[in-house]
């Protein structure tokens, strides 16, 4: 969830600075929808106006804007409020049959900030989901990159290997990670099983924490090469060849045909890939869940997972401690998406 | 926490989304006339939580009610126990696709009750409980003086060994840590086989390392956090020590599947383990001669030797529409009858003190062993917060067996992490 508000929060938040001067001429003019200027301009005859002419605009925007409300809003506002409040299970309003228990929980304000920011355990967490994340995009966007440009040329046999490829991306995330973890099971996995043929001792893949740690980065990367690679492809196809057979003509080695035309040429894209990426490898709940359960011990417990122990695995449930984590997320991902913006405005690139 | 097999989770939720989408249709119709005419009706939904192994021989039992009950139907959901504490949570308090009757684990019950999800066992019951049952099972499914649950099995954990792997290596059931030790050293030597798997990823197996020492988790009487004491310092020593002299196997992942795989298949001679894991570890190659398989009592710490009381009790929840046919499920499945039988087939312990009078118990070597075991087996505090105690405690015990962190550190942040659930605790 966190991801989506995010995006949208970010967007939202980046199209008022953009286009804020001219919102109010262009909703008129063009007719777009989703502009309120005719709210900020006329007053009510504005707004009738507003309506009259663009009703049909209205009328396409209002769904998406209650399922936007009912699925994200609602518990955005909800999760803010629960994490100024001391709700657990044990005061939350439950129905039991006929019988219904009322809540009484009470607003703490922000107690639960000033005790998870206090706590050593949040740094902790913060410092492991940034090597995480910085981890797992850098690789992935390094291997998407790569692979992309082997196959963005003609040879045999390319759509069986471009399949091949994007099979990771199609078995469903949880199905992968468990195989993954069957191979690195210690002391039955297959991982280990070769590696014995070649001499070498059972690697303890799941039960030490830095080889933990590279085993969830290992699967992650794994499950997020096929998205980068697709994307990149795309960006590759769309860079005229024309460029790169003048750029021969005057003698530019492969490597400066690269630096010189591939990479700018996937700049756009590759930028939003990697603001794509951050964010979901942020989040990347199930990797961490499933294969590691955030072990040995807490070892490697993102953010997320942390939120998620707070609500469902301690007892009893601190459904408070748990929104706090979540909103302090939030919170971290939108100011990650406002600085990336902005340093990439700064190098005259919009999109 | 003792039978979690976290890679079954995904067929669990599963089976639960099936039988979600199944829909209760009839339930509207059936479960409101449950006892009209005197005659139970309706259908009764069991979350069971027994093992691979043991289902199917539950899932039977369960379904020969509508013998006794032709109206009323059984509807039988397996839910692996590791993820079935929180489900059964979520089920509770949504009160959407709930089940009627649960197989709960002893340390699960004060909690339940204490949150109002179970429904108080009719006077008639409790009599019977008070007067026919162990008083250590007995206990167990009471809350602040009244009975909340009927304690179906009871158990605790004792040394299972191979025996030929033992002869082999010239070495008797150990008594002590330091045996473990030597013993192991000796099988190695012999058989290039590891001595004991003990599993490092689930807290419950740190029971009796620091019940050896003479400590425990807490002090209930007087409020007190235990586990961070001299005691509890030594008993993460112990634990570490076993593993890092070579002595003992462990995972912090997939702890039951590997250490059943390892005992089964000759790889690990001794392993911890309770009598759930009987009917597991007859299926295994080494056990095909069901008398090599050995028991004996946990090996003893520095102090004495000490194991949990365990087991699991059944519980009505209290917002089921037919409460009269499940605490009539209840009842049946807690019958000497079901009991001698699941102690004949799947070797687990009765908890009514007649059972064990009974021929087909009597002749089973395992209910034999784990009986005196069980009456020495020490009792837990049945306080609300039981459970939750185990999952702070297995992040540091996992740390601590692996050596992620020092004995030291990993008794006081687990202390810590008691103190913010017990509030007020010393």
């Amino acid at each position: 969830m966190a991801a989506h508000t995010s995006q949208s929060v970010a967007k939202a938040a980046g199209d008022d600075v953009e286009h804020g001067d001219v919102a109010r001429g262009l909703s008129r003019r063009t007719g777009s929808g989703n502009r309120t200027g005719g709210n900020r301009t006329g007053g009510r005859g504005g707004l009738r106006r507003a309506l009259a002419t663009h009703w049909y605009a209205w009328a396409m925007v209002t769904p998406v804007v209650l399922v936007l409300g009912v699925i994200i809003g609602w518990p955005l506002v909800r999760g803010v409020y629960l994490s100024l409040t001391d709700a657990n299970e044990r005061n939350v309003s439950r129905t039991i049959g006929v019988r219904h228990i009322e809540a009484t929980y009470e607003f703490v304000g922000l107690d639960n900030y000033a005790a998870v920011l206090s706590d050593p355990v949040f740094l902790q967490r913060l410092a492991w989901t940034v090597v995480w994340t910085v981890a797992c995009v850098s690789i992935t966007f390094t291997l998407g990159l790569a692979l992309a440009n082997m196959l963005n040329r003609d040879f045999k046999g390319r759509a069986a290997y471009r399949m091949a490829l994007i099979l990771p991306w199609a078995v469903p995330g949880f199905v992968s990670v468990f195989a993954w973890r069957f191979l690195f099971n210690r002391d039955n996995g297959i991982l280990n099983k070769i590696l014995d043929g070649g001499g070498i001792s059972a690697v303890p893949w799941l039960d030490d924490p830095t080889w933990a740690k590279f085993a969830v980065i290992t699967v992650n990367v794994w499950l997020g090469v096929p998205f980068m690679m697709v994307a990149l492809l795309g960006g590759l196809q769309s860079i005229p060849g024309e460029l790169y057979e003048a750029a021969e003509m005057d003698g530019a080695s492969a490597w400066q045909r690269f630096r010189h035309i591939t990479l700018p040429g996937l700049r756009a894209v590759s930028m939003t890939v990697i603001l794509l990426s951050t964010i979901w490898t942020f989040n990347m709940f199930p990797v961490i869940f499933l294969l590691t359960r955030g072990g040995p011990g807490d070892s490697t417990e993102i953010l997320v997972t942390q939120a998620f122990r707070e609500a469902f695995i301690t007892s009893p449930r601190d459904f408070a401690a748990s929104a706090t984590w979540g909103v302090l997320i939030l919170a971290l991902l939108m100011i990650f998406a406002l600085v990336y913006r902005r340093s990439l405005r700064k190098q005259g690139e919009v999109w | 926490m003792r039978r979690g097999i976290a890679a079954t989770a995904l067929v669990a939720a599963l089976a639960l989304a099936a039988t979600a989408c199944g829909g209760d249709a009839s339930d509207g119709k059936d479960a409101a006339g449950d006892n009209a005419g005197g005659e139970l009706s309706g259908t009764v939904t069991w979350w069971d939580t027994s093992n691979d192994a043991e289902k199917a021989s539950f899932q039977k039992i369960a379904e020969a009610f509508t013998a006794k009950h032709p109206k009323v139907t059984v509807k039988y959901v397996n839910v692996p126990y590791g993820d079935a504490q929180n489900k059964v949570k979520n089920a509770f308090s949504s009160g959407s696709d709930a089940p009627d009757v649960i197989r709960a684990d002893v340390g699960w019950v004060a909690d339940f009750a204490s949150l109002q999800y179970l429904d108080e066992v009719p006077a008639e019951t409790v009599k019977k409980v008070d007067a026919e049952f162990l008083p250590a099972a007995a206990a167990s499914g009471k809350y602040e003086g009244k009975t909340y649950a009927v304690p179906q099995v009871i158990d605790t954990l004792g040394l299972f060994y191979n025996k030929k792997m033992l002869a082999d290596a010239g070495v008797q059931p150990p008594t002590t840590l330091e045996e473990v030790k030597t013993a192991a050293a000796a099988i190695k030597a012999k058989t290039g086989k590891a001595g004991l798997y003990l599993r490092g990823d689930d807290s419950y197996w740190f029971l009796p390392l620091i019940y050896g020492e003479g400590g425990d988790l807490v002090d209930a009487k007087n409020k007190t956090v235990t586990v961070d004491n001299a005691a509890g310092v030594k008993a993460f020593k112990a634990a570490r020590d076993l593993v890092s002299s070579g002595a003992a196997l462990t995972n912090a992942t997939d702890g039951w599947t590997n250490m059943q795989t390892a005992f089964k298949s000759g790889e690990a001679a001794m392993m911890i383990n309770g009598p759930w894991a009987v009917a597991d570890t007859y299926a295994g190659d080494q056990f095909k001669d069901k008398a090599n398989l050995g028991v004996a009592p946990v090996p003893a710490g520095s102090v004495k030797a000490g194991s949990p009381q365990g087991g699991h009790d059944l519980a009505v929840y209290a917002g089921s529409k037919n409460t009269a046919a499940a605490h009539a499920f209840v009842a049946y499945m807690t019958s000497q009858e079901v009991q001698v039988q699941s102690a004949k087939e799947l070797s687990l312990l009765p908890t009514r003190t007649a059972a064990y009078e009974q021929p087909d118990v009597k002749g089973s070597e395992m209910v034999q062993f784990f009986k005196p075991a069980v009456d020495k087996a020490v009792e837990r505090a049945w306080i609300p917060e039981n459970g939750s105690l185990f999952e702070p405690l297995k992040v540091e015990y996992t740390k601590a067996i692996t050596g992620a962190s020092t004995p030291e550190e990993a008794a006081k942040t687990a202390g810590a992490e008691f103190r913010k659930i017990l509030k007020g605790w010393k």
